[in-house]
């Protein structure tokens, strides 16, 4: 099992955002966890990253217990995030945003191979190799954030609500790249998202969330003909 | 050259060292450091003490100076890490006026009568005074640039500039806020340490009011109006700031009023600093200037 999360808890003040809630990746999976606004999808992926750890409750990544252990060192040993709203660094360029993705990992990675993956995967990346992250449009923010992410050639990619802000087609395309990068690659992906039919599409597997509580978990397809998923997060 | 002409460049030059080392920390880092004036007479008093009262020459006693003045900045840039912005600007001013204090009351440090006696620095037998101490100086700082330069483009820059930007997504990056917040204190307070190592030999007298909680905020002025993250920022503007008193001297009565004038009109309009991002003189000057970043 790559991920593990155990009974974990987390609040903000007296506001508790997630109660009691456990779940599991294998490696080479990709996993929804969807819900509603303030159904504390965010809060999990943050305490799994550690910038907000629980304060009940253990995460285990390849069997060794991280749930105290600051961002960076997750980082290095493998688990990446994209954050919602992208995040990128605004001063810097295109080039240097990716830069950072690799720091630490200079001599341990083939950078220029990793780059140039990345510009055939998001070619509006390397036309815009020299421009500064803050006059990126939001779309292509938002590929920055996953090509940071993915230079470092990760082991668990966490991406929060990749959808948010984009056109529709460019959420076809973004969600077409993490397909790609689960199938093909064999990343192992945690996607959270408002956006339940097209998260539920692309993954194996799913977690309804709602006020921090984990309510349904199962397949990815039985959720989604599932009454409940369907009437509130489809549509149906 | 007359003396006076030199005496003002030398000063400048000193403190023009100082504000590079404040550009590392709050320019490539973003800390806020209000009290920069401690860590330049921490260089100034070390250097005083080990001259005159243990017998060492400025050369020997130089790398103890900078040695001093990094260990004491990593152990005043500890709040760094766990306080931001406004309490860190709060923090730094308040380590000021405890250096400064310091310096005042205990007798060690000579308490109010301060250090005199301090001897001039000799170099190949020439005790250095006038043009010849400008010219050192003139060389210590475009070493601390040529560090500042290799520093804008090393890794730990990068990382400095991540974790200025978005400390958040800078660690989620492998970043370690904490490593490179310290790292950028040390540098810049090792700088400060020689420049204030360099005026204590250059005055040969020193006292606590030489380093209190204004010299503080004329460094920042100088850093702001300069150009904070770029290299040149610093130098540009301890020129203008100890230029302009000099030049204003006739009408002594104004002088603050165009100082303040001056302030205030590089706020409103340019208020990254005439080397900063989108400043005019940057942009006339781009293909010239390639030091800073930002």
């Amino acid at each position: 099992m790559l991920l593990e999360v155990k009974d974990i808890h987390i609040s903000y003040g007296d506001i508790q955002a997630i109660c009691g809630v456990s779940f599991c990746l294998e490696r080479g999976e990709l996993v929804s966890i969807i819900g509603a606004n303030g159904a504390g999808k965010t809060s999990i992926l943050n305490s799994v990253m550690g910038i907000f750890p629980p304060q009940k409750g253990a995460i285990y990544f390849k069997g060794q217990d991280i749930t105290t252990m600051p961002v960076h060192q997750r980082a290095r040993i493998g688990i990446r995030i994209v954050p919602e709203r992208s995040r990128v660094f605004p001063r810097l360029t295109v080039y240097e945003n990716l830069m950072t993705g690799v720091y630490g990992l200079k001599n341990k990675l083939p950078i220029d191979e990793r780059v140039s993956w990345l510009y055939e995967v998001f070619p509006i990346l390397k036309e815009r190799h020299n421009q500064i992250g803050s006059t990126l449009s939001g779309g292509e923010q938002q590929q920055l954030s996953i090509a940071r992410a993915l230079i470092s050639d990760p082991e668990l990619l966490l991406v929060d609500e990749v959808s948010m802000g984009l056109m529709p087609k460019l959420v076809e395309q973004v969600f077409g790249v993490l397909e790609q990068l689960n199938r093909g690659h064999g990343l192992t992906i945690l996607l959270v998202e408002q956006n339940a039919f097209a998260s539920l599409n692309i993954s194996a597997r799913g977690y309804v969330l709602e006020t921090g509580t984990c309510v349904l978990h199962g397949d990815a397809k039985e959720l989604m003909d599932n009454p409940r998923v369907k009437e509130v997060y489809l549509g149906h | 050259m007359s003396s006076y002409v030199i005496t003002i460049g030398t000063i400048i030059v000193i403190q023009a060292i100082a504000v590079c080392g404040l550009n590392v920390i709050v320019g490539y880092a973003g800390q806020i450091s209000l009290g920069h004036a401690a860590f330049f007479g921490i260089g100034a008093y070390s250097a005083a003490i080990l001259t005159t009262k243990a017998g060492f020459s400025f050369w020997t006693a130089l790398p103890l100076v900078i040695g001093m003045s990094g260990f004491i900045g990593l152990l005043l840039g500890l709040p760094s890490i766990r306080v931001r912005e406004d309490f860190l600007a709060i923090t730094t001013i308040g380590i000021n006026f405890i250096v400064e204090a310091v310096f005042r009351y205990v007798q060690f440090f000579g308490g109010a009568l301060g250090i005199g006696g301090i001897p001039r620095i000799v170099l190949f037998g020439i005790k250095l005074k006038g043009i010849t101490f400008f010219l050192l100086c003139l060389g210590f700082l475009i070493v601390v640039l040529f560090i500042c330069w290799w520093f804008t483009r090393s890794w730990a820059s990068l990382a400095c500039y991540a974790i200025r930007e978005e400390e958040t997504a800078a660690s989620t990056m492998g970043i370690s806020p904490v490593r490179f917040k310290l790292l950028a204190f040390v540098i810049g307070t090792a700088m400060a340490g020689l420049g204030g190592s360099l005026y204590a030999h250059y005055m040969q007298f020193i006292s606590a009011g030489d380093f209190s909680f204004p010299v503080s905020v004329a460094f920042l002025s100088m850093l702001v109006l300069g150009g904070m993250g770029t290299l040149w920022g610093p130098v540009v503007g301890t020129l203008i700031l100890g230029v302009l008193p000099e030049v204003f001297r006739p009408l002594v009565d104004y002088r603050i009023f165009f100082y303040t004038l001056l302030l205030l009109l590089m706020i409103r309009f340019q208020p990254g600093g005439i080397l900063g991002e989108g400043s005019v003189v940057r942009r006339i000057l781009a293909p010239i200037l390639k030091g800073g970043r930002a």
